[in-house]
């Protein structure tokens, strides 16, 4: 090859490598790091979003299922809610799932959603929340994005420091933010200091089908516990709780309850309070609570009425508890990926402190303490610390790690995110939020392995952010790339209700695992219709069953007549399909919940109380076929006592 | 020049063998050679599209007929009937009209076949709601094919 000849192929070489190398790039998305956000989130039509973002609902008492980096919002859970959209909470079937030792209560403040974790790794199978309002904890499986239980929580006012889960779903936690007397009782509320107390709540999780029981409650000094988190690696075994309000006011906390320069964050040996309960130092005590979980065979909630549940008292179990004191009225208490560090989010403090396991224990070892609060040790300061981060904003909430050694904090006050070194506690970098952050978020970032890619910012405040809507606004989130050494600011996207906390995990762990149909052979629903051929109406005295089946295009039957004004009638509609996105709604007139929407595979009820004589149509609701406007029918409304013969075709 | 062919070449290979990551497959589900429209070989256009690879029928099985019997009567006869006209087409002489192979892959791989095969083409224009898979396994598909067999044909003319 003459010179000219090698010159020219180099020169083409270098071209395809050039172009190889921008298109490798402009494919590589998100171009993290670079100042162009838009193709950072853009995930392309039919293709995945990489994360899954599952957002609190708070006063909506749902939760939020969406997709990182896109922010596009893909179901609304309901939970603690009623949902019209597919009959939760209405219909005969999941009816039970809202009942209290109050009695049905349709509706709750939903703050922190916390995925399941195995070996401190969140594994997709299943997601936690609480309820404030009526203390409850929910369970929602990540195969079916169903409410599969809710356990109510006995000897609690407002569950607001749950559910937080431990290294290996052994348990998630509970705290009460408002003490009340226990058991309740007729009292002085200015007699709080005596009679009031606060409760720490160990819900078991059974490893093989998730199903919660509450093992114990420890009686803790009736201070407001705030949140928790569950110890990890080193410090496995353990659970730490924020609690502020230590001065115990009654009223008019916003004064009474910021006077001590310190509150506590509850250390809780949660391996020695099993071998307490082992040794029988529990007390088995009165108390009325349900536990309301989805029978995947029958597809109907059962309700089961506890009536005790064992409390150990600190005062009988030396080393079960410690308080660390931490300045001041603090929020979070976050453990970070190593197990090492305790980081309190001192809520009303110009410092975020940092406590050191190891030197924790070192403490009690040499016995460090400097007093107690309801007979628990309290631990010297000094000699637990490991370090304050300081100008870390003002009002620093909650924390949360990226697995490459920073530290991400809250600070509501001052409106941003702040980065911070684990080891060296400098600052390197803050960004604003918009406006008034709460909680963040980094996927797995408050377990041991954190995909430190993108950080989300739960905004408490809106205002010009997004079009208007009138006085009420939708929260504000903001997605955050982390992955370079300066955060950068992607996208804003509105989400519903308030979303208090999130959680997120890789799209990986779940999408393959969602299920597509219930499968028919499956279904055990005591009114399942398994065929047409059994499709039937029965009357017993005034309740009439209608055994109704649903399939492209018909429902069968679908007329009815010999129905009376007075009868009860239920619609059990089994959807016969098995193929995939396709359930069948069910609307009858008059009807007082709501439709139904049928998965396929599945059995619902819908109770109808039929008031006027006539002729009253039902119809399918959800776009099913191109025949879906044909899919309807009829029933006859006879007056009381008529002689028209229960028939259907 | 045939330098220049080379480097063309080479620079070719660089550009195709690219990121190569992340696209999703156009060229799914196609097997055998073409023959005529649609890009499907003539094995597919007779034994259809799916996992069901041309077979020939053994005698008739009478309790496999039965089994067969039992699941149609829970999957399939809210859309089929025998003799007229449902939601689908009646299915008496189906076996006759269409291969073994053809059946089950209608019954295992409805999605793709109402998409991809000419004559499934036309009967969702005929019957406008497409046939929908009913979570059966082969070994079921199999069966109902048995059943399908002893439904002799009545009226071909009333037939797909």
């Amino acid at each position: 090859m003459s010179k000219t000849m090698i010159r020219v192929l180099g020169l083409l070489i270098s071209i395809g490598a050039f172009l190889l190398i921008a298109e490798c790039a402009k494919k590589d998305k998100p171009m993290l790091g670079s100042d162009d956000a838009a193709s950072a989130v853009y995930v392309a039509p039919g293709d995945y979003d990489e994360f899954y973002a599952f957002t609190s609902g708070g006063f909506s008492g749902q939760l939020g299922v969406y997709g990182l980096p896109s922010g596009r919002l893909f179901k609304e859970i309901p939970v603690f809610s009623l949902d019209p959209e597919n009959g939760y909470g209405f219909n005969e079937e999941t009816k039970d799932m809202l009942k209290t030792s109050f009695g049905y209560i349709p509706w709750d403040d939903s703050h922190h959603p916390e995925l399941s974790q195995t070996d401190g790794v969140t594994d997709g199978r299943w997601i936690f929340i609480n309820g404030n309002n009526t203390p409850r904890v929910a369970r929602i499986d990540l195969r079916t994005f169903e409410t599969a239980e809710i356990i109510e929580i006995p000897n609690s006012g407002g569950n607001h420091g749950s559910p937080f889960i431990t290294q290996n779903s052994e348990y998630v936690v509970a705290s009460t933010r408002f003490s009340v007397p226990i058991p309740q009782a007729d009292v002085s509320i200015t007699s709080y200091k005596e009679n009031f107390n606060g409760t720490l709540s160990f819900i078991k999780v059974n490893p093989d089908d998730g199903h919660m029981n509450i093992e114990f409650q420890i009686m803790v000094p009736g201070f407001d516990y705030d949140l928790a988190s569950g110890g990890k690696g080193p410090s496995h075994g353990w659970a730490f709780f924020s609690s502020y309000n230590s001065e115990q006011a009654n009223t008019l906390l916003e004064v009474n309850a910021s006077r001590n320069d310190k509150d506590f964050i509850a250390a809780v040996n949660w391996k020695k309070a099993e071998e307490y309960l082992a040794q029988g130092k529990a007390k088995k005590r009165p108390a009325e609570y349900y536990r309301n979980y989805m029978d995947h065979r029958t597809h109907s909630a059962v309700s089961e009425l506890n009536k005790s549940v064992m409390i150990l008292d600190p005062a009988d179990c030396p080393g079960l508890i410690y308080y660390l004191p931490t300045p001041k009225s603090p929020h979070g208490v976050d453990v970070d990926p190593s197990g090492e560090y305790i980081v309190g989010g001192g809520k009303l403090a110009a410092v975020v402190s940092v406590h050191s396991f190891p030197k924790m224990l070192k403490a009690i070892e040499d016995e460090k303490i400097i007093g107690e609060a309801g007979g628990i040790p309290i631990l010297d300061y000094d000699a637990t610390i490991a370090g304050e981060v300081t100008n870390v904003g003002l009002g620093p909430l909650h924390t949360e790690f990226d697995g490459k050694g920073y530290a991400y904090t809250s600070a509501f006050i001052s409106s941003e995110v702040v980065k911070w070194k684990l080891g060296t506690w400098e600052v390197v970098d803050r960004i604003p939020s918009y406006y008034s952050i709460g909680h963040l978020m980094i996927p797995g970032g408050g377990s041991m392995k954190p995909w430190g890619k993108y950080l989300v910012a739960l905004n408490k405040m809106t205002k010009d952010r997004y079009l208007s809507t009138g006085p009420e606004l939708a929260h504000a989130a903001q997605l955050i790339d982390i992955s370079g050494e300066k955060m950068k600011l992607l996208l804003d996207f509105p989400t519903v209700g308030e979303p208090h906390y999130a959680q997120g995990i890789p799209a990986d762990l779940v999408h393959p695992k969602a299920k597509k149909i219930f499968p028919l052979e499956e279904n055990e629903h005591p009114f399942v219709t398994m065929k047409e051929a059994d499709a039937r109406v029965e009357r017993d005295g005034n309740i009439i069953h209608v055994y109704m089946t649903t399939i492209r295009t018909h429902f069968k039957p679908d007329n009815i007549e010999g129905v009376q004004v007075g009868d009860i009638v239920y619609f059990h509609v089994t959807n016969l399909e098995q193929d995939w996105d396709i359930p069948h709604g069910f609307a009858m007139q008059g009807a007082k919940n709501s439709e139904l929407l049928v998965m396929p595979g599945a059995t619902n009820t819908l109770r109808w109380e039929p008031k006027q004589v006539g002729v009253f149509p039902f119809y399918c609701t959800d776009f099913c076929s191109a025949l879906h406007q044909e899919m309807q029918g009829y029933v006859r409304v006879s007056p009381k006592g008529s002689n028209t013969p229960l028939s259907f075709n | 020049m045939k330098t220049t062919t080379i480097s063309i070449a080479i620079l070719t290979t660089i550009m195709l063998i690219g990121c190569g990551k992340n696209d999703k497959t156009t060229t799914d589900e196609q097997g055998g050679s073409p023959a005529g429209g649609d890009g499907l070989s003539q094995t597919q256009l007779t034994h259809g599209i799916g996992p069901i690879q041309p077979f020939n029928l053994e005698p008739l099985d009478d309790a496999r007929a039965a089994a067969g019997k039992e699941i149609f009567e829970v999957k399939c006869i809210a859309c089929h009937k025998i003799d007229e006209r449902l939601v689908g087409p009646p299915l008496s002489g189906v076996t006759e009209r269409r291969s073994p192979g053809f059946i089950m892959n209608m019954i295992l791989n409805p999605d793709q076949m109402v998409k991809q095969h000419p004559e499934v083409k036309a009967m969702l224009a005929q019957y406008y709601v497409p046939m929908t898979f009913q979570n059966v396994t082969e070994e079921d598909a199999r069966s109902i094919l048995e059943y399908l067999r002893t439904l002799k044909s009545k009226d071909l003319t009333k037939g797909e």
